[in-house]
């Protein structure tokens, strides 16, 4: 996958837009980027990200990855995988600055993905929040 | 403790369907989860997300108002316990499940004399009748 055809396959989800989500590829492993925007505020006394615009964001990362995995979807996003259970560590405060995400795919089944997915701001050895999660495959179908 | 987010477009994360990004379910569930707690308190304090696991049932109907329930059934002194149900109209039909831990700053001092006890749940629903101003660290 080149880096427009994964623009393209964001283009097409209005939440990526919601978000303000775009990605970069070094080879097969993506980054996505979520610049600071105001709406993402979940606190505005510190100010902090929402812990769920964090847990939507590592869920997108997971999402756009198992894309990356399974090139069939760039045609039909219908088929891109859906989320079966996701559960969300917090593990710091998320600044209102830009937050980047790597999720490894640590197993495609016929039908299920097992996904880590790590986010971070500042340093990527000081990660904010981290998801792991099953997806639904649909590509096999 | 119950919140609703209207269906609108640039929520939306299968665009062949119309249905719902996951992530405005894992919000919505935050949020509400997160609500929840804040009204077992007596008084504000800062609250924040430790941990949140959501099963997805099944897609979220497109177009239609997504709600969300959500019950602190543990307050201790500085970690809450809550649970959530999303859906559009019936609970016992839910589009999503959450389960959640959140920090609550200490001293977190639950409602009437000492802990709660033997887990006795509590369920708030309608207006924030502890509202106004609030500081969670995390969402």
């Amino acid at each position: 996958m080149t880096d427009d055809t994964l623009a393209a396959v964001l283009a097409r989800i209005p939440y990526v837009a919601h978000l303000g989500v775009r990605a970069e590829l070094a080879g097969d492993e993506m980054t996505a980027i979520l610049p600071y925007s105001e709406h993402l505020i979940g606190n505005p006394l510190l100010p902090a990200l929402h812990g769920g615009v964090i847990g939507g964001f590592m869920e997108l990362t997971a999402v756009i990855q198992l894309a990356i995995v399974q090139p069939d979807v760039i045609d039909r996003p219908s088929r891109m995988a859906k989320p079966i259970d996701v559960s969300v560590e917090y593990l710091r405060s998320g600044k209102p600055v830009t937050t980047f995400a790597r999720a490894s795919v640590n197993k495609v089944g016929r039908r299920i993905a097992n996904v880590h997915v790590n986010a971070w701001q500042e340093a990527r050895g000081a990660p904010i929040a981290s998801l792991r999660g099953h997806f639904l495959m649909s590509g096999g179908e | 403790m119950l919140l609703q987010v209207p269906y609108r477009e640039d929520l939306i994360g299968e665009p062949d369907t119309g249905v719902l990004a996951g992530g405005v379910i894992t919000t919505l569930l935050d949020t509400t989860c997160g609500w929840a707690v804040a009204l077992e308190l007596q008084e504000m304090t800062s609250i924040a997300t430790l941990d949140l696991r959501i099963d997805y049932m099944r897609a979220a109907r497109p177009r239609e108002t997504l709600q969300a329930q959500a019950e602190c059934y543990k307050l201790g002194r500085s970690i809450a316990f809550v649970r959530g149900l999303a859906y559009e109209t019936d609970p016992a039909d839910p589009v999503a499940a959450a389960q959640g831990t959140f920090i609550v700053s200490s001293p977190a001092k639950p409602r009437g004399a000492g802990e709660v006890a033997g887990g006795a749940s509590r369920t708030t629903e309608g207006a924030a009748e502890g509202g106004g101003e609030r500081d969670r660290r995390v969402g």
